[in-house]
């Protein structure tokens, strides 16, 4: 059973965001993702000061299997990156919620934000989809 | 005969299958102003016996000119074994190694020939293989684009000096990505990229800058100062070169103070004859931080499940079968056949071998343009020092001069005039290691005469 962790939030293409304590937000891919997509290889991220808006392909994932777009959870402007990630891709693997995370964002409407998903209703989703 | 497997009842019983009437009805989506039911211009059909005779009758009709054409396509000696081996059915009928276990022996030589290219080229990565140099250049350029992701301009310098098909083609391949293609001119002294133009850039977003080297007059730019201004600027240099000078000169990773990332070029000079202009194969190679935006197959040696070498295709995230839309590129094949001769082109003739032919190549030209400027009024257009060509400015009309000399059986040049308005009677000649010192004193006593008969025409 993949991780769902109470205090983050998530999107149905199974990226998960957090708020931090300056306001900005962090997100990464779920753990579901990342067992989905088997081991890393390589991540694309964005640019910093990269304008994005959600629903946008703003980075890929590359398994051994395959590479798969990471959407844009929310619109606003990417304030930071992993660079840890260019040389240990594996960090998404090994640590979804934490090390392997992906990138912080800065976003312009925050009720955007409302509408992401509780950890419960992401739970919900990933037990569909295990049926 | 029809090469077309199915039968009558085949046909018939498939359509019965899927519960359609005739076959028509699976082409009703397309509107009929879209469909052509008369393929104009395409006469009746011929016998095997028919279509082998007029083949013949053509290849006649091209002769056995000695040519001192160039321009982009080069005749070079090609050891026998070359396509002796080429052609053998291992080689010849192979397909698209996507089998691993049943590809080794295709697979193995696409490694061993991006492994040549990476040396020539002196970076770390080599595809293997794009159609030719023109489409292998805009693919450089979209990867440049995609790789300097600190530009935002998506602008490219691209010199005037590089061959006028590339510069279409490129323009073609990219025209649709909302790329900014820039021309810079040349120096009309020297024929090298102007310098001083290019100053005029410094404080713009460059996305990436190509750098010819030879360029299409044959002129040796300075790729050194333009490598520099490339790093210095934030822009990427992307080297469009010829491989076979590369026996001679610095490979394009070498260029300047930090080298340029991205390099592609022609290959036919590696072993694939000139043909009327094809199959031909472009080159592109890179440094290896840039691989994942590198276009085309790549094959990879590995270990296979008992330890053993073995090769296999690699990073296929990058290409369209995985990556579908948001691929690298639409190329998902590659010139195996002509990769094949270049391979063994380039390890019969070695390192040496091709600095040989390259530094005989650049002898036999300059041999020709000593000669034929001591003709009264002929010059040499450009100051530079070339490679194995050179643009020559004649006294008389260039088209009469040509068809005097080609009625003697001598192709003399390519005429610039239509291309580049400002060269009136100017020739590109070009004289690669195949041709004589006899060949190039019958050359230059050929253009004394039509220069001579030209004048008393008039």
């Amino acid at each position: 059973m993949s991780k769902v962790p109470s205090d983050f939030k998530y999107s149905k293409n199974h990226e998960w965001i957090r708020e931090q304590d300056d306001g900005t937000l962090i997100c990464g891919i779920t753990d579901h993702a990342q067992a989905s997509l088997g081991d890393l290889v390589f991540v694309e991220l964005p640019e910093v000061e990269d304008t994005v808006v959600s629903g946008d392909v703003c980075a890929v994932v590359e398994s051994v299997k395959a590479a798969s777009d990471v959407y844009c959870p929310l619109s606003g402007t990417i304030i930071k990156t992993n660079k840890a990630l260019t040389n240990n891709p594996e960090l998404v693997n090994s640590d979804p919620y934490g090390e392997g995370w992906l990138f912080c964002l800065r976003i312009n409407y925050s009720a955007e934000f409302e509408e992401l998903l509780d950890n419960e209703s992401y739970a919900r989703l990933l037990a569909e989809i295990d049926d | 005969m029809p090469f077309i497997p199915h039968t009558k009842t085949d046909t018939e019983s498939m359509l019965r299958a899927i519960g359609v009437d005739e076959l028509e009805q699976l082409f009703d989506e397309i509107p009929s102003s879209l469909r052509c039911s008369d393929v104009n211009g395409v006469p009746s059909a011929l016998t095997e016996h028919e279509v082998g005779r007029l083949m013949r009758e053509r290849a006649a009709m091209d002769g056995f000119n000695l040519s001192f054409l160039g321009a982009g396509a080069y005749e070079h000696h090609i050891p026998a074994a070359v396509w002796e081996l080429t052609t053998r059915g291992e080689f010849y009928s192979s397909y698209t190694p996507y089998q691993a276990e049943a590809s080794q022996g295709t697979l193995q030589v696409i490694y061993e020939y991006q492994t040549m290219m990476a040396s020539l080229t002196g970076l770390e990565v080599s595809n293997a293989s794009l159609y030719d140099g023109a489409s292998a250049l805009a693919e450089a350029i979209l990867m440049a684009v995609r790789v300097n992701k600190t530009s935002k301009s998506r602008r490219i310098l691209i010199p005037k000096s590089l061959h006028p098909h590339y510069i279409e083609v490129v323009r073609t391949i990219t025209s649709s990505q909302a790329i900014d293609l820039v021309e810079l001119p040349y120096d009309r002294s020297s024929g090298r990229t102007d310098f001083n133009v290019l100053q005029r850039y410094n404080n713009e977003d460059i996305t990436a800058i190509v750098i010819p080297q030879p360029n299409f007059f044959g002129v040796l730019e300075d790729v050194d100062a333009l490598a520099d201004w490339a790093y210095e600027h934030g822009a990427l240099g992307v080297a469009v070169v010829n491989p076979l000078a590369l026996g001679l000169l610095t490979p394009p990773g070498h260029w300047g103070q930090e080298g340029v990332p991205i390099a592609c070029g022609e290959g036919q000079p590696l072993g694939a004859p000139l043909s009327s202009g094809g199959p031909y194969f472009g080159f592109l190679t890179c440094r290896k931080s840039l691989i994942r935006q590198l276009p085309g197959r790549l094959v990879g040696r590995t270990l296979d499940a008992d330890g053993k070498p073995g090769f296999t295709l690699t990073l296929q995230a990058r290409e369209q079968h995985i990556r579908r839309s948001r691929a690298t590129s639409n190329i998902c094949t590659n010139q195996g056949l002509m990769v094949t001769a270049a391979t063994i082109f380039m390890a019969l003739l070695g390192p040496e071998g091709l600095r040989r032919v390259a530094a005989l190549c650049h002898n036999r030209t300059v041999s020709l343009v000593e000669a034929a400027t001591l003709i009264e009024g002929v010059e040499q257009v450009f100051s530079a020092s070339c490679f194995h060509e050179a643009v020559l400015k004649l006294p008389v009309s260039a088209e009469f001069v040509l068809d005097f000399m080609r009625d003697k059986g001598v192709l003399g040049g390519v005429p610039l005039e239509s291309w580049f308005p400002d060269f009136d009677n100017s020739i590109l000649v070009c004289a690669t290691e195949t041709k004589t010192l006899d060949d190039i004193a019958a050359y230059v006593a050929l253009l004394r005469d039509a220069i001579e008969a030209a004048g008393a025409r008039s």
